[in-house]
């Protein structure tokens, strides 16, 4: 089912009560998620993502806008009707009860002709256990099981009721680096298998960006881009996206446009067709860099860490802003001579993007010939 | 490893010295007292060894009173207390506004003195020559009989005795669940809630089995205090309790050394023997019952 999410507002009042104003937590958000994708909700925290995960499962009322379960409207819906499955970031299980009984523990909650017999209610739940592989932990409770098998059971429990739609807050922040790799794909595979809308929330940008057929980038409250993974990477439409998305970091330099040739520092990178005087940003992917003895950005070289598939060159530039080292990523093939102080890249034209210096936008004249 | 050990020694030695002085010697004497018969004080001599103090005890009909009156209140008063304990615990759980004033005002018992809790339950009961009491004051409002409460009969005595008792008990109660409650955490109620539980639902399968310990703990240390009573006891019906009816065991224990009746050790240990033997059975019942029913630790 397609979810919509129209100019939808959350103010919460000040915790600081001497000051009236309120804190927006999520700002005239539009969003559409077509039926059966997987999509992420991707920011640093507090920036309102878990925010409108409670609003569409009804935990929170939006201060305005509307939500939309395909046709229907359902921002005055409570949460109980809108048969959305949520997984919590802590996974909420009962600790009490066994997997079994904490998977059942929604089917109970039926009411009137819903209502279903417990033969039913067990084959059901063996199902969803089946298709999470947690079938063999029936009868154990949630905290005799590791993270990511409570992160299943706490999948299954949402998805025993049949839901519409599935979020997921922050699913894969309580495991550890390995288990967060084969958990991403399993939540991806059942996302697969059910076909379920489902949206999940994370800080992480390779998180989001591995599973998701579309991912929203959203910083304090304001949604900043959405679009599927690899475009919002390729092309990001200001600077705050350009930063989140990626690791290493994108590196950017202060630089400027004279006689419409971009300078980073004293380096003449490239001309920029079209382009009128001005200062910019320059963002550079770190695998846009290429070790060339004529480049045309002059480095100081720090250290070459190997590692293994690529090379990674550490150097530094008068010109870098936000951090202290360049980072680059060379192939493997290419040497670096370490006994110079110096090394010299040029720039793959579509790994760089420009940004204004003021409202720090994406500007749009590409760069073409690289000297 | 060697070194370390000696040293913990040290930092045990004071609190190991005021235990043995004042826990392990005193139980261990009582327990010798117990089964010394016919001990006389002033000579601090006696007749032999055997379990005489106990039967004597045992038929002693104050003694069987001060039981019968400690198992009334024991029972009425943990269930009672715990009970509502709860019920103001779930309330302040979940008003918004005010609560801290809401939580001092239920807290305010605590920290009342029990004599001045006495005094003021006094006024609201006690009949003198001027003053009918202001519970009598509204039974005879709704045309009822006034009833002696602190001299009457003994199902009065034993109900100011309760209340009181509950009155007393109840903050420290409250206070233990309001903040085990509050300390649920709250995606529990937020799965919940998702999922469509009904509020009685989300009470009994949710919230009681999570502050289940604590309520174990309340009962055990209830029974524990309920057998107990004795300075309760005091507060409203004076020091002659066994004129009253109203003896407790330790106020049995206690007269039988210090009462007017009193300078018998040995008849006074062998009650605090029977006193401790019974709140050990029920502390290990409760224990047993809790581990059944406690689906997590």
């Amino acid at each position: 089912m397609k979810i919509e999410l129209k100019n939808l507002t959350k103010k919460f009042p000040n915790r600081n009560k001497k000051i009236k104003t309120d804190v927006v937590a999520v700002n005239d958000f539009s969003f559409e998620v077509p039926d059966g994708e997987l999509v992420a909700l991707l920011g640093p925290s507090g920036c309102g993502k878990s925010t409108i995960l409670n609003m569409i499962c009804g935990l929170e009322t939006p201060t305005s806008g509307q939500i939309f379960f395909g046709d229907d409207d359902v921002t005055d819906v409570p949460a109980e009707n809108r048969g959305v499955g949520m997984v919590f970031q802590s996974y909420a299980l009962y600790p009490h009860l066994t997997v079994r009984e904490n998977i059942i523990f929604p089917l109970q909650n039926f009411k009137g002709d819903a209502k279903l017999s417990k033969e039913e209610m067990n084959r059901r739940a063996l199902e969803v256990a089946k298709l999470v592989q947690i079938e063999e932990y029936m009868d154990r409770r949630p905290k005799e099981m590791s993270g990511g098998q409570q992160q299943r059971v706490a999948i299954a429990r949402a998805l025993v009721k049949m839901p519409k739609v599935l979020l997921l807050d922050e699913p894969l922040s309580n495991l550890d680096a390995r288990l967060r790799l084969q958990t991403r794909e399993e939540i991806r595979r059942i996302q697969r298998e059910t076909g379920i809308t489902t949206i999940f929330v994370t800080h992480d940008q390779e998180e989001a960006m591995s599973i998701s057929d579309k991912i929203a980038v959203m910083e304090k409250g304001v949604l900043q881009q959405e679009g599927k993974p690899q475009d919002v990477y390729d092309d990001p439409v200001n600077l705050f996206v350009a930063k989140f998305l990626g690791t290493p970091a994108i590196n950017v330099f202060t630089g400027k446009i004279r006689d419409e040739w971009l300078f980073i520092g004293d380096d003449r990178i490239c001309r920029v067709e079209g382009a009128n005087n001005r200062p910019v940003y320059v963002g550079i992917r770190p695998e846009g860099f290429v070790l060339s003895d004529e480049g045309a950005l002059h480095c100081k070289l720090d250290a070459v860490e190997v590692m293994g598939r690529d090379t990674s060159v550490v150097s530094e530039h008068p010109a870098l802003t936000g951090a202290k080292t360049i980072r680059s990523i060379i192939p493997s093939e290419s040497k670096v001579d370490t006994s110079k102080d110096e090394v010299r890249f040029d720039i793959k034209p579509f790994k760089m993007d420009l940004f204004d210096i003021n409202d720090e936008k994406r500007l749009i004249f590409r760069g073409e010939d690289i000297k | 490893m060697k070194k370390k050990k000696s040293n913990a020694i040290w930092y045990l030695l004071p609190a190991l010295i005021f235990l043995g002085v004042f826990m392990v010697y005193p139980l261990f004497d009582v327990a010798v007292y117990s089964v010394e018969e016919g001990y006389n004080s002033a000579s601090q001599t006696y007749n032999g060894i055997g379990i005489y103090n106990f039967r004597y005890v045992l038929r002693d009909p104050y003694f069987l009173q001060a039981l019968k009156n400690t198992l009334i209140l024991v029972l009425i008063t943990v269930p009672l207390s715990t009970g509502l304990a709860l019920l103001i615990s779930l309330g302040l759980n979940s008003i918004t506004k005010l609560k801290d004033l809401f939580h001092t005002i239920y807290f305010l018992p605590y920290v009342t003195n029990t004599l001045a809790v006495g005094l003021v339950f006094m006024i609201l009961f006690k009949k003198t020559p001027y003053s009918e009491g202001f519970v009598n004051l509204i039974i005879n409002m709704f045309g009822g009989q006034s009833v002696d409460f602190i001299e009457g009969p003994y199902w009065a005595k034993m109900l100011v005795m309760s209340i009181y008792t509950i009155w007393i008990v109840l903050p420290f109660k409250v206070l233990i669940l309001t903040s085990s409650l509050a300390s649920v955490n709250p995606d529990y109620y937020k799965a919940a809630k998702v999922d469509g539980t009904s509020g009685f639902r989300i009470f009994t399968k949710i919230t009681l089995p999570m502050i289940s310990p604590m309520i174990f703990y309340l009962i055990i240390t209830g029974f524990i205090g309920a057998f107990k009573a004795y300075s309760d006891v005091v507060a409203i019906f004076g020091t002659n309790l066994n004129a009253a009816g109203m003896n407790t065991i330790v106020g049995y224990i206690y007269d039988m050394l210090y009462g007017d009746s009193g300078g018998y050790p040995s008849y006074a240990s062998a009650a605090a023997l029977i006193l401790f033997v019974i709140v050990l059975t029920i502390t290990v019942i409760n224990l047993i019952v809790r581990k059944k029913n406690e689906s997590y630790s």
